[in-house]
């Protein structure tokens, strides 16, 4: 067997992770890239610099930042053992919130710039045609920026998958819950098992990899969009 | 030979030494940050070298050495590291030793949780309890070993929250999401006092010694302020500062 039953588990949950926080984000991050595309408010500068900041910021300092508040003693931790949840970090569920965070601008800017494209002349013959806004986005915005979206979930979940800094400070390193496969690898090369090590790394090579050439692959020729 | 004349010792050799100041690149454990922060200035005020101290987990270090890392010096958690590096050719054998114990501790945030029979980890009135990763680090295999030589390994083990090292595992019980830490003694334990919480001092028959070792990599060969750094290890000065974070001697 080429991986060991430890890695195949680091592997299955961190699709896991991936999936979930590709939902979570298609869901929360479209209303902000559709606001974000649309809006002449004074807010549309600071709203898009807040979700450009986990490009920026060092994974440790939002893994930090999320500890100290999801903590037993900080914001988040107070109102999730309130809502009788317990604390988030060292759980799955804890990740997923660490992710959502850190891939937040991976789904928001590649369909905030689908949206933009679109232009106003679209919307404005849907309402000519009286469609309902609701209506207009669905059968109209969501064709237009398709392309925008599967770019922006493969990334996002390409992303999530490479995710490490943010796990380390959150994990815990818990086998079947927080230990996903770019832990189990740091911990191949801490303990010094650089076979399982190597033999893990390939398959995450192999697989990000096949994950953007599907992307630059499937992307049709963009002269005639 | 006696203290004294060990001192004279090190006085000429340091002297001798001081002519040429040089440079010595460090790597250095992690849980030693503390007391290396402090022994460091006072080196090269006394011997005019300069370090270069990079710190971090021991076995990253490792990879680092074997793949041409340009550190001279290893301050390593444990003696088993330098011992590996010896078995590659890319340590100085005889230059190896141990310049401090590490005491292991259990230890909360919460002051009262942790009681001094340990009996806690019999109770189990808790949800998370911390420890450094036991593949990797001394402290963890040796908070392992507590566990198990009180039979609550099994028991504890789904509540078992793992730090790359022993610092993450002191953090995530400093910040109160893990309840109780197994964590080293030099973390709680400042200029003579405890810091705040509860600890238990776990009795040194339950887990294996933790001797951390220093040893001259292959790297730091004829570098006269890598052979002075070790003297300056084993001087008074150092040992104080060494003993004065919790270490033993």
């Amino acid at each position: 067997m080429l991986l060991s039953e430890g890695d195949l588990q680091a592997i299955v949950l961190t699709l896991e992770l991936a999936s979930i926080t590709t939902a979570i984000l298609l869901v929360l991050g479209t209303p902000i890239a559709w606001w974000l595309a649309r809006t002449k408010s004074w807010w549309k500068g600071p709203l898009g610099a807040v979700v450009a900041l986990p490009l920026v910021l060092p994974p440790s300092v939002l893994g930090f930042y999320l500890l100290l508040t999801m903590g037993p003693h900080g914001p988040v931790g107070q109102f999730t053992q309130w809502l009788g949840l317990g604390t988030l970090p060292f759980t799955f569920w804890g990740l997923v919130v660490g992710s959502v965070f850190y891939s937040l601008p991976f789904m928001v800017q590649p369909v905030q710039n689908a949206f933009e494209s679109i232009g106003d002349r679209p919307l404005e013959a849907a309402a000519t045609l009286r469609a309902s806004p609701l209506d207009t986005f669905f059968s109209v915005v969501l064709p237009l920026a398709l392309p925008g979206f599967i770019t922006a979930s493969i990334l996002t979940f390409a992303h999530t998958v490479g995710e490490f800094g943010v796990v380390l400070m959150i994990g815990g390193n818990i086998p079947g819950e927080t230990r996903v496969a770019s832990v189990q690898i740091y911990d191949h090369v801490e303990a010094l098992d650089y076979g399982q090590a190597h033999r893990l790394s390939a398959v995450m090579l192999v697989f990000s990899f096949l994950v953007l050439l599907a992307l630059y692959a499937w992307r049709p020729n963009p002269k005639k969009v | 030979m006696q203290p004294s004349r060990l001192f004279s010792a090190l006085s000429i050799l340091m002297f001798s030494v001081s002519a040429h100041a040089a440079e010595v690149s460090v790597a250095v454990a992690a849980n030693f940050t503390g007391p290396m922060e402090k022994i460091a200035p006072a080196f090269e005020t006394a011997t005019g070298h300069k370090l270069k101290i990079a710190y971090g987990t021991v076995g990253k270090f490792y990879a680092q050495v074997k793949n041409g890392a340009p550190f001279e010096v290893l301050v390593s958690a444990d003696d088993e590291t330098p011992k590996r590096l010896e078995k590659d050719g890319l340590a100085l054998p005889e230059t190896r030793f141990t310049y401090a114990i590490g005491k292991l501790m259990l230890w909360s945030a919460t002051p009262g949780l942790v009681d001094d029979q340990g009996q806690v980890l019999k109770r189990g009135d808790f949800k998370r309890l911390a420890v450094a990763n036991p593949k990797t680090a001394a402290y963890g295999s040796a908070a392992v070993a507590v566990m198990k030589n009180l039979g609550v390994l099994e028991t504890l083990t789904p509540r078992l929250v793992t730090g790359e090292n022993i610092t993450q595992a002191y953090q995530f019980a400093a910040t109160g999401n893990a309840e109780l830490g197994f964590v080293a003694l030099s973390q709680i334990y400042k200029d003579g006092k405890y810091s705040t919480g509860s600890y238990w001092a776990v009795p040194i028959e339950l887990y294996p010694q933790i001797r951390q070792d220093a040893v001259i990599l292959a790297k730091g060969k004829d570098n006269p302020a890598a052979d002075a750094l070790m003297a300056y290890l084993k001087s008074d000065a150092a040992r104080k500062v060494i003993r004065a974070h919790g270490y033993e001697l």
